[in-house]
C-alpha cells in the first residue's frame, strides 16, 4: 500500500503511453484530469492485488468515445460519483476500490481521478497490461466475465446501465449513446469480486507504468552516452529495429484506424528495412520480410533520441524511431488468450510465436 | 518612387532593409540587437536610411518583426494580471484553468471561473451561456484587471457565446478593457487554446509598449509618412491595432519572415529553407509561398499551446558553434556557441575558440576576418568538422520533408557560409543574394490578409455559391486591411460540417492575402 500524487501521476502517464503500444490516447488530457483530482481531493492509495479481500467489490473505470472530443470537452469531475452511486445501488454493494481497464495515455489516468474524488483506493492491476482496440479484449473475458452490467454517464448527468446479451451489443448500444451524449462519456464495466480480480487481472501495472515513466524521465535528464542500453534494460525490451519513417499508409475502417508504417534502417540497421502494421495499436513488426513480433506482445515505437512514445496517430515521414518489443502478460499467451487477441484474430497470417523466440531465431 | 522599410529584431542581430515599389533591395544593414531593443532599431534605421541615399519622406511603409512577446513570456517580464472566463460547465470543470502552468507564470491569473455554456462536437448547445454568471465574475474583477481571456468548449466550431461574453466584459469593465477570445487565437483542444488566449491577454502591456515604441523610434528618425505594420507568424502583416489585440500571433515570426524572404529572393515557392544564425539553425518548409504550419502542440515558456505556428525544427548549429576535437580523433560541432561574442572569440577575429566560421574560412568557403589565423588547423580536422555540420543539416532537412523525393534547399541567414552546397536529399542548393537578411526582407514584402467566417446552411445556399460569396467577403476584408485588389489571392478555404445540426449546416472559413497597395 502506498500513495500516488502529482509526481507519480506524471510518471505513470508517460509509462502508460509506452505500454499503449501505439494506441491508448494522448496522455496530456488524462494527466491533467488526474492531477486536478488529487490536488482537490488528496493523494490516492494504491493497493497491491494481494491486499484486496476475496469478497471485495472492484469497479474498473474508463472513458468511451473519441479522445479528440475529450480534449475539447473535458469531464466535469462529478461523473465518478454518479457511476459509483449507480453501481452501488444496482448491486446493492459498497465499492471497495477502483481499477483501470487498460494501460494507455487516457484510461490509465481516469481511474486515478475517480479514486481521488471518491476517497477510495486504486488497485494496482488492469485487464490488458497494454491497450487493445475492442471491448472484449480483456483478461476478464478469459475468466468468463462479462462487460455488463455496464454503467455510463456524461458530464451533464445523463446516465444509464446496460444489460446486453453479447459484448458486440454492448459496443453497438454504448456507441450510439456515446454519440448522442456528445462523443465522450465515462463508464464502469467488468465489475468483479476481489477473488476474480486476483485470478485474472494483470498485476502491478500501475507500478510498472510508473517505473517506466520514471526511467524515461531520468534518461531524458541524464547526460550519459549510452542511453539506448539503459532504456532497453529498464523496459526489459527487445530491440527490433532502428530507423527513419519513410512512408505511412492510413485507412479508417469502422471505428478503427488501420495502417502501415515503413522504416528505412539507420546505424547498425543501415541497408535493412522494416514495417509495422497497426489497428489503433501496433499489430506486427516485420524486419527484412521476416516477422519479428506480433500481438499480443507489445510493439512500441519511441523517438530514437528522447525515447518518448510515438503513438500511431503521430507517425510521420522523417521521424527517427526505435522499435522495441515488450513481452505481453503471460495469460495472453494461452490458447484462450490468443483466441481473443492473437495474430489471427487481427487478420495476420501467422501463428503466435513469443517475441523472445522470434528474436533468438 | 516610394519605399518600404523592413526590420527584424533577433536575439543577436537587428536587420533592416529598404526595398522599392518593385520590391528591389536598395540597402541592407545588420547591427547588434541592444538590451532596450529601440536603440538597436534606431541604429539600424539610421544607417540603412543613410546608406540608401533616399529621402526619408519617400518611405511610406515600415514592417517590424520582433521576438519581444516570446522574450516576455520566457523571461516572465511585464506580463499583466488576467481575468480568465471559461464557458463550458458542467463540462471541463475536471480540469481547472492553468493546471499545468509553471508556478511563476501562474501568477498572471488574477482570478478564473468556469460558467455554464459551450457547444457539442456537432454544433448543438451544450448549454446556453450563463450571462448572469459572466456579469458576476466581471463585477468581481472590476478594478483589478485590464485584460480578460475568454474561452469556450467547441468555440472553434461556433463562437457566438464567446463573442457575447466579450460584450458583457466591455459593458462592465469599460470599452478600454482588453478582451482575448480563444476562437480568434487557437485551434481544437480547449486547454491548449485557453492557454494561448491567457498568454495573449497577459501580453497586453508588452504589445502596447512595442507598438508605441516602434512608432516613436521611427518618428524620431524623421520617418513621418510611414504606415506601420507588425509581422505575424503566418507570413502576413498586422496593423498596429491588430497587433495590440493579438500580440501572441507575433511569436515565431522570425523564422516565418526568413522563409518568406528566401522565397521572394529565389522566386521559388516550394522548398526547404535553412536559416543559419549565430547559435541555432532553423529549418522550415515553404509551401505555396507560405510557411508550412505545425500540426503539433507548441510549448512556450513551459505552457502548452496550439495556435498556428510555422513548422520549424531548430538545431544547435550556427556560425559561432564551438568545434571540439575529441581524444578518439572525432570532431563535434555545437550545440554550444560563442554567440554574439564571435567577433572577439573566433580564431579568425584573433580569439581563442575554434568555431564553425573558422572551419569555413580554413576551407575557403568564406572570407571573414584574418584567414592567416586559421592556417594551422589541419585540413583533415577541418573536413571532419565540415562533415559533422553537413550531416546535422542533412538530418534536419530530411525530418522536414514530406516524402523521400529530393527537394530544393535555400540557404539563408548570416551563418549560412558554414554550410556546404552538396547536401544529400537536395535537388539543388540555392544561396540567393542578400540571403543574410532574408528575415528583414521577408518582413518588408509581407502581404496583408483578410478573414471571413460564417455558418451557412448548404440546404439554403448550395456549397459552390456559398463558398464564392464567402470568398468575395474575404477578398474585401483583405482590401480593407490595405491590400491591392488585383493582387489578392485565396490562401485557405475550409468548410467544416456541423453534423446533426438542422439544414446541412457548415462553418466556412476563408483566408485571403494580397500585396499592400
Amino acid at each position: 500500500m502506498r500513495k500516488i500524487g502529482v509526481k507519480e501521476i506524471n510518471d505513470i502517464a508517460t509509462g502508460a503511453a509506452l505500454l499503449g503500444a501505439g494506441g491508448g490516447g494522448d496522455p496530456y488530457i488524462g494527466r491533467l484530469i488526474a492531477i486536478n483530482a488529487v490536488r482537490e481531493c488528496g493523494d490516492v492509495t494504491l493497493l497491491s492485488p494481494d491486499d484486496v479481500p476475496d469478497d471485495a467489490f472492484i469497479v474498473p473505470i474508463a472513458m468511451m468515445g473519441a479522445p479528440t472530443v475529450l480534449c475539447e470537452k473535458a469531464i466535469n469531475g462529478g461523473e465518478y460519483r454518479v457511476l459509483a452511486e449507480m453501481v452501488e445501488t444496482y448491486f446493492n454493494r459498497k465499492i471497495y476500490a477502483f481499477m483501470p481497464i487498460e494501460a494507455g495515455g487516457v484510461n490509465s489516468m481516469l481511474p486515478i481521478a475517480a479514486a481521488a474524488r471518491l476517497g477510495l483506493p486504486l488497485v494496482d492491476a488492469d485487464g490488458m497490461g497494454r491497450a487493445f482496440p475492442e471491448l472484449q479484449m480483456v483478461t476478464f473475458t478469459i475468466g468468463g466475465m462479462k462487460a455488463t452490467p455496464m454503467a455510463l454517464t456524461d458530464e451533464k448527468g445523463n446516465s444509464c446501465i446496460f444489460n446486453t446479451i453479447t459484448n458486440k451489443w454492448t459496443e453497438e448500444l454504448a456507441r450510439s449513446v456515446t454519440m448522442s451524449c456528445g462523443g465522450s462519456v465515462s463508464v464502469c464495466l467488468y465489475t468483479m469480486s476481489g477473488k476474480d480480480m486476483k485470478k485474472y487481472a494483470v498485476r502491478d501495472i500501475v507500478t510498472r507504468s510508473e517505473r517506466l515513466g520514471g526511467a524515461l524521465r531520468m534518461i531524458k535528464d541524464s547526460s550519459q552516452d549510452d542511453t539506448e542500453n539503459s532504456f532497453l534494460e529498464i523496459t526489459e525490451g527487445f530491440k527490433l529495429f532502428k530507423g527513419k519513417i519513410i512512408d505511412v499508409k492510413r485507412e479508417v475502417r469502422g471505428a478503427f484506424n488501420f495502417g502501415k508504417v515503413v522504416l528505412e534502417g539507420t546505424g547498425e540497421y543501415k541497408k535493412h528495412s522494416a514495417y509495422v502494421e497497426f489497428q489503433n495499436e501496433n499489430l506486427s513488426a516485420v524486419i527484412d520480410g521476416k516477422i519479428m513480433a506480433t500481438v499480443p506482445d507489445l510493439i512500441c515505437l519511441v523517438d530514437s533520441n528522447t525515447y518518448t512514445p510515438v503513438p500511431t496517430d503521430a507517425l510521420k515521414y522523417g521521424k527517427r524511431v526505435l522499435v522495441v518489443g515488450l513481452k505481453c502478460f503471460e495469460r495472453w499467451r494461452t490458447d484462450e488468450g490468443l483466441k481473443l487477441v492473437g495474430p489471427r484474430y487481427f487478420g495476420l497470417e501467422t501463428d503466435y510465436i513469443p517475441l523472445e523466440k522470434r528474436v533468438k531465431a | 518612387m516610394k519605399y518600404r522599410l523592413g526590420i527584424d529584431v533577433g536575439g543577436t542581430n537587428t536587420d533592416a532593409v529598404i526595398i522599392d515599389e518593385d520590391l528591389n533591395v536598395i540597402a541592407q544593414i545588420k547591427v547588434l540587437t541592444t538590451q532596450d531593443v529601440y536603440t538597436g532599431i534606431m541604429n539600424a534605421v539610421r544607417s540603412v536610411v543613410s546608406s540608401s541615399n533616399i529621402n526619408r519622406r519617400d518611405i511610406t511603409m515600415a514592417m517590424l518583426g520582433t521576438t519581444q512577446c516570446t522574450n516576455a513570456i520566457v523571461e516572465r517580464k511585464n506580463l499583466v494580471p488576467v481575468g480568465i472566463l471559461r464557458i463550458g460547465a458542467p463540462a471541463t470543470t475536471g480540469i481547472q484553468p492553468m493546471t499545468d502552468w509553471p508556478d511563476d507564470l501562474k501568477k498572471v491569473a488574477y482570478k478564473s471561473t468556469v460558467v455554464k455554456g459551450g457547444y457539442e462536437y456537432d454544433g448543438k448547445d451544450l448549454n446556453p451561456l450563463d450571462e448572469d454568471a459572466c456579469r458576476a465574475f466581471f463585477e468581481d474583477i472590476r478594478g483589478h484587471v485590464d485584460s480578460v481571456a475568454i474561452s469556450g468548449v467547441f468555440s472553434t466550431l461556433r463562437n457566438e457565446q464567446e463573442v457575447r461574453a466579450g460584450e458583457i466584459a466591455r459593458e462592465i469593465l469599460g470599452d478600454d478593457v482588453h478582451v482575448s477570445l480563444s476562437s480568434e487565437i487557437g485551434s481544437m483542444g480547449l486547454i491548449e487554446r485557453e492557454n494561448a488566449t491567457i498568454l495573449n491577454a497577459a501580453l497586453n502591456k508588452v504589445a502596447k509598449a512595442f507598438t508605441e515604441g516602434f512608432a516613436r523610434s521611427l518618428k524620431e528618425e524623421g520617418l513621418e509618412n510611414v504606415s506601420l505594420y507588425l509581422s505575424q507568424n503566418d507570413g502576413t502583416l498586422m496593423s498596429i491595432e491588430e497587433a495590440r489585440r493579438y500580440p501572441v500571433l507575433t511569436i515565431a515570426c522570425g523564422p516565418t519572415n526568413s522563409i518568406r524572404g528566401a522565397s521572394y529572393l529565389t522566386k521559388v515557392s516550394n522548398a526547404i529553407i535553412v536559416d543559419v544564425g549565430g547559435t541555432t539553425t532553423d529549418v522550415g518548409a515553404l509551401q505555396n509561398g507560405f510557411p508550412r504550419e505545425s500540426g503539433v502542440a507548441v510549448t512556450i515558456g513551459g505552457v502548452r499551446t496550439n495556435f498556428r505556428m510555422p513548422d520549424v525544427v531548430s538545431i544547435g548549429l550556427g556560425g559561432g558553434s564551438i568545434v571540439r576535437l575529441k581524444d578518439d580523433g572525432s570532431v563535434t560541432v555545437g550545440p554550444d556557441s560563442v554567440g554574439y561574442r564571435i567577433t572577439q572569440e573566433a580564431l579568425v577575429f584573433g580569439g581563442n575558440t575554434l568555431t564553425a566560421t573558422d572551419i569555413a574560412v580554413r576551407l575557403g568557403l568564406a572570407d571573414i576576418g584574418d584567414k592567416s589565423l586559421v592556417e594551422n588547423i589541419s585540413k583533415e580536422t577541418a573536413l571532419k568538422a565540415l562533415n559533422v555540420i553537413k550531416s546535422h543539416v542533412e538530418d534536419a532537412i530530411d525530418s522536414m520533408k514530406l516524402s523521400s523525393n529530393d527537394v530544393t534547399v535555400i540557404l539563408a541567414g548570416g551563418g549560412s557560409v558554414i554550410i556546404p552546397s552538396d547536401l544529400k536529399g537536395a535537388s539543388e542548393v540555392i544561396v540567393p543574394q542578400y540571403s543574410g537578411c532574408a528575415n528583414a526582407i521577408g518582413s518588408a514584402i509581407s502581404k496583408v490578409s483578410g478573414y471571413y467566417e460564417k455558418l451557412v446552411s448548404y440546404d439554403e445556399i448550395p456549397r459552390e455559391q456559398a463558398i464564392k460569396l464567402a470568398t468575395n467577403e474575404a477578398i474585401l476584408e483583405a482590401a480593407r486591411s490595405g491590400a491591392r485588389m488585383d493582387s489578392v489571392e485565396i490562401v485557405e478555404i475550409e468548410d467544416v460540417p456541423l453534423q446533426y445540426y438542422p439544414g446541412n449546416m457548415v462553418r466556412i472559413r476563408i483566408k485571403a492575402a494580397g500585396d499592400l497597395a
